[in-house]
């Protein structure tokens, strides 16, 4: 069950990731992420990280998403075919998007063969329980704890920044 | 049920690779300033499952804390890039990227 | 406490030097004169001592080591000074007719601004410091720090006026003309220090004692070769004597005190300090011999025909030394310092007098404007004709005592050919000096026309003040008148005094290795009756030709002055040659100065300087602009080019981590 579980919803994350790079309607790129979220945590939850899981819905999904919907609809993001061009010489327009799609690309195989070279190494420990909000709670304000309180004052920064960059002049 | 191959680590690592190299590709060819942040989120997204990966096949717990971080990350991160995205739209009324090129000298 | 008596005028130095600003005239030529003074009292003093001092290996000597100067592996330099007969008569010298000029100064220079007049007497000062140094040290360094500090001091004395050009001109001259020798002197203190591993006068003089002397051109030969080229130019000898005589662009005292006492003596002295280290060196004494009676031929035959005072004198002072050579060169190391001792008496003399002269004409320098001034200056026309009188050879004075020593030891160790050509020079120098003295102070006055205010004034614009010496500059000229009379009887030869040349056996033992028996000549009665004979008609050849040289010149300057002129049309081109000084100014232009001027400009300013260090410099600057000028263009703007950027980079970075 496991295994057929995992295709498809590897499957589905890539097929949506694709997607939303892919098709050119902003508001479609980012529906589409919200679905390949979705395939991710229910790999997290194969892979037996309920809470990793739980907080990819919560916060990736729930919160940073609906972020960019507002901004979309905020800022009305056009189709990408109304978009006029830009077009430059070598270094900035199609020159880059190809050569660094093709570079995507090469990375991809890159790291494909690399993986190849390792022999196939069993997850293992199916046996045991899944990590429970516990454990995660204990390494985390145990031995991360300073992390943990750096990371929340750079949300506070981001938020003064945020705000900062985004008001209108002389308000 | 066993006509697909069980998963392996190696599979989740691929399957790691596969998006991250797609969010890549998509910050070069979009023409459009979100959703090139959003493939960053693809990107970033490749990255999480990884470490949850290795931290199963580790018997660790640790991966998953970064992962907490990373996302708390991005969440900063997504906010900021926002912010300047619709900063740059009040200066030229457009998202392409290719209109924004006084970042040099 | 020898240190003391250059230390004085040092601190002189200092003290005019550093607050001479605010001093008034009276107060610094107190210091000045008062440094010169307590050192002249305190050489006496060291000098007294010395006599009294048991000789140790026959050679009486009082050492003192001030301080260890350098020490470095095999090299041990201490400063030590070393008192002797022959640095005995040195600081005599030095500090004696030192003192006498430092207060000729006093008056000579009163026009001067304050601070003017300070520097003056610093420099004064400085100079005598350095030159006792340089006749007090026991080893090589020691003296060439004096050695060196004299030429520095006679380039700042000689160019004191240095707002005028040809003055600032003549003090470079002579100090370039000083470093060529001085290259000399290093080349040689190195190559005996590499020989002899030792720099101290004693230590070389031991060890050269106990090689055999030279009788090819071999090391010794070149060391002293070297040495001798220093002396050279520090003693205005061919070819390096160029200096000498632009040097009069300087003071008239500095003429005196530095051109005619001291620095020039120099060389002459540095040889007879090593006079052990020469002896050994056949051949170079030949050498010096030969240039130093050429070089007395030349300058005489130079000084007939100058119109400028000074130059005159400078061009005798040239010859004089020659004949200072001379004596070395034969081996007579007493005559010659005999000659110096005497020749700074009169010589000094002679230069203050024509100080006077040119003070009282209001700075005028030109024989031919001159005439009539001995009546009007009575005290200086009567030091001057001493003085002349010294020069030339008349008998009784001390010039003729010190110059026939000079012929008779020239003769006896058979150089006949030189003895020749020196008998000629002293009948060219009683001519030359008497035409001096007649064109100055017998006949008419023949003033120029127009104003005569060229010379030493500070351009003030102030007319002839036609009275004779300040008191200070004719103490002086009467105290050095006498000791041209005087000074020359401690040295009256043997044969008309017995037991006389007193000087010469005072002296021997410096001229002798340390330990070595003094060579003073004795021989057998026959020989001696034989050489009695000679030298005495020798002596009477030199009164003749002496009294001839007056003869000629009363006559071409004070019977008949126009024959003179007629003389000098009908021999036109060699009239013109003597007045050229044979051009050896021109020659040594084109030949030196030319051409090295010319390839400082080509190769080195344009070529090296301009071409290679600037343009690797600028080069270096231009390169960095190419290449940045490409480098720009990576800073598109472009972020899409900037994301790929970091992703090539991040693949380049993870496949190397995926290879290995």
């Amino acid at each position: 069950m496991d295994a057929l579980f995992f295709w498809l919803l590897a499957a589905l994350a890539v097929i949506a990731s694709l997607l939303v790079v892919g098709q050119r309607n902003p508001m479609y790129s980012v529906l589409l992420l919200i679905v390949s979220f979705g395939a991710l945590s229910g790999l997290y939850v194969l892979l037996g990280a309920p809470f990793v899981a739980a907080i990819q819905i919560i916060i990736y999904a729930g919160a940073i998403m609906v972020l960019f919907l507002f901004v979309v609809m905020l800022l009305n993001a056009q189709h990408e075919s109304q978009v006029a061009g830009y077009e430059a010489r070598f270094t900035g327009g199609s020159f880059a998007r190809r050569f660094g799609a093709a570079l995507a690309v090469g990375l991809a195989i890159e790291l494909g063969w690399a993986i190849r070279r390792l022999q196939a190494t069993p997850l293992g420990g199916e046996g045991r329980a899944a990590s429970t909000v516990y454990d995660i709670g204990l390494r985390l304000f145990r031995d991360y704890a300073f992390a943990f309180e750096a990371t929340s004052v750079l949300i506070l920064v981001a938020m003064v920044g945020a705000i900062v960059l985004a008001r209108k002049e002389g308000s | 049920m066993n006509l697909l191959p069980e998963p392996t680590l190696n599979s989740y690592l691929v399957l790691s690779a596969v998006l991250f190299a797609i969010g890549t590709a998509g910050v070069f060819l979009r023409r459009n300033l979100i959703t090139i942040l959003l493939s960053i989120e693809v990107m970033l997204n490749a990255v999480n499952l990884t470490f949850v990966a290795v931290d199963r096949y580790l018997g660790a717990v640790d991966g998953q804390i970064i992962v907490f971080f990373v996302v708390t990350v991005a969440a900063a991160e997504a906010a900021t890039g926002l912010a300047i995205v619709i900063a740059l739209f009040r200066h030229r009324e457009t998202l392409n990227p290719d209109a924004f090129r006084t970042l040099k000298w | 406490m020898l240190y003391l008596i250059p230390f004085l005028p040092l601190a002189g130095f200092v003290a005019n030097a550093t607050l001479g600003r605010r001093l008034s005239k009276a107060a610094s030529a107190a210091i000045a004169v008062g440094a010169m003074g307590v050192s002249f009292g305190w050489s006496a003093a060291a000098v007294w001592r010395l006599l009294h001092v048991t000789p140790v290996g026959g050679v009486r000597a009082i050492d003192e080591v001030v301080y260890s100067w350098l020490v470095s592996g095999r090299l041990n330099i201490p400063l030590e000074l070393r008192l002797d007969p022959l640095s005995a008569v040195m600081i005599l010298i030095v500090t004696g007719i030192g003192t006498l000029i430092h207060l000729y100064s006093t008056a000579y220079m009163h026009e001067e601004r304050d601070s003017e007049y300070a520097r003056y007497f610093s420099y004064l000062n400085l100079f005598a410091a350095f030159m006792l140094i340089l006749v007090l040290g026991a080893s090589f360094p020691v003296m060439f720090i004096g050695w060196e500090g004299v030429g520095l001091c006679s380039y700042l004395l000689i160019g004191f006026w240095f707002t005028k050009p040809s003055a600032a001109d003549a003090g470079k001259k002579a100090f370039v003309v000083n470093r060529v020798g001085d290259f000399g002197f290093v080349l040689g203190m190195l190559a005996i220090f590499a020989t002899f591993h030792t720099l101290d006068f004693q230590g070389v003089a031991l060890q050269v004692a106990g090689l055999p002397k030279e009788e090819t051109f071999g090391l010794l030969t070149g060391i002293t070769l070297l040495l001798f080229l220093g002396a050279t130019g520090k003693s205005a000898q061919i070819p390096l004597y160029v200096w000498l005589p632009d040097a009069m662009e300087g003071p008239t005292p500095v003429s005196a005190l530095i051109h005619a006492a001291t620095m020039v003596t120099a060389g002459v002295y540095m040889i007879g300090r090593n006079a052990v280290l020469f002896g050994h060196a056949p051949h170079t004494l030949d050498v010096i011999a030969v240039i130093g009676c050429l070089t007395a031929l030349m300058a005489g035959t130079i000084g007939l025909v100058q119109n400028d005072i000074k130059r005159v004198l400078a061009y005798s002072t040239v010859s004089q030394l020659g004949y200072m050579f001379l004596a070395m060169g034969v081996g007579a190391f007493a005559g010659g310092i005999f000659h110096l001792y005497t020749h700074a008496f009169f010589k000094a003399l002679l230069f203050l007098g024509s100080g006077a002269v040119i003070h009282a004409l209001g700075g005028e320098q030109d024989l031919r404007y001159m005439g009539g001034l001995k009546h009007e200056l009575p005290v200086t026309y009567w030091t001057f004709l001493i003085g002349t009188l010294a020069i030339a050879g008349v008998p009784l004075l001390s010039g003729f005592f010190s110059k026939d020593e000079i012929l008779w030891k020239t003769y006896s160790t058979g150089h006949v050919w030189l003895w020749v050509i020196a008998v000629i020079t002293a009948f060219l120098t009683a001519t030359y000096m008497f035409r001096l003295l007649y064109l100055a102070f017998f006949g008419e006055r023949r003033a120029a026309h127009g104003a005569v205010n060229h010379g030493h004034a500070t351009g003030d614009g102030h007319g002839a003040h036609l009275h004779d010496a300040p008191p200070a500059m004719a103490i002086v000229l009467v105290v050095l008148a006498v000791g041209a009379v005087l000074a020359g009887y401690v040295g009256v030869p043997d044969v008309l005094v017995s037991g006389g040349n007193r000087i010469e056996s005072f002296l021997a033992p410096s001229f002798s290795a340390p330990g070595a028996p003094p060579s003073v000549e004795t021989e057998g009665a026959g020989a001696q009756a034989f050489h009695s004979t000679a030298e005495l008609s020798l002596m009477g050849v030199s009164t003749l030709v002496a009294f001839a040289g007056i003869g000629i010149a009363t006559y071409f300057f004070r019977r008949k002055p126009a024959a003179a002129d007629a003389l000098a049309d009908r021999f036109g081109g060699l009239y013109r040659l003597l007045l050229g000084k044979y051009y050896v100014d021109e020659l040594y232009d084109a030949a030196i100065v030319q051409p090295i001027k010319r390839i400082s400009t080509l190769v080195l300013w344009r070529g090296v300087d301009a071409g290679l260090i600037d343009g690797t410099v600028n080069g270096v600057g231009l390169v960095v602009r190419g290449w940045s000028a490409v480098l720009r263009r990576l800073q598109t703007g472009s972020m899409r080019a900037y994301a790929m950027s970091f992703f090539l980079g991040v693949i380049v970075i993870v496949g190397y981590f995926l290879w290995r």
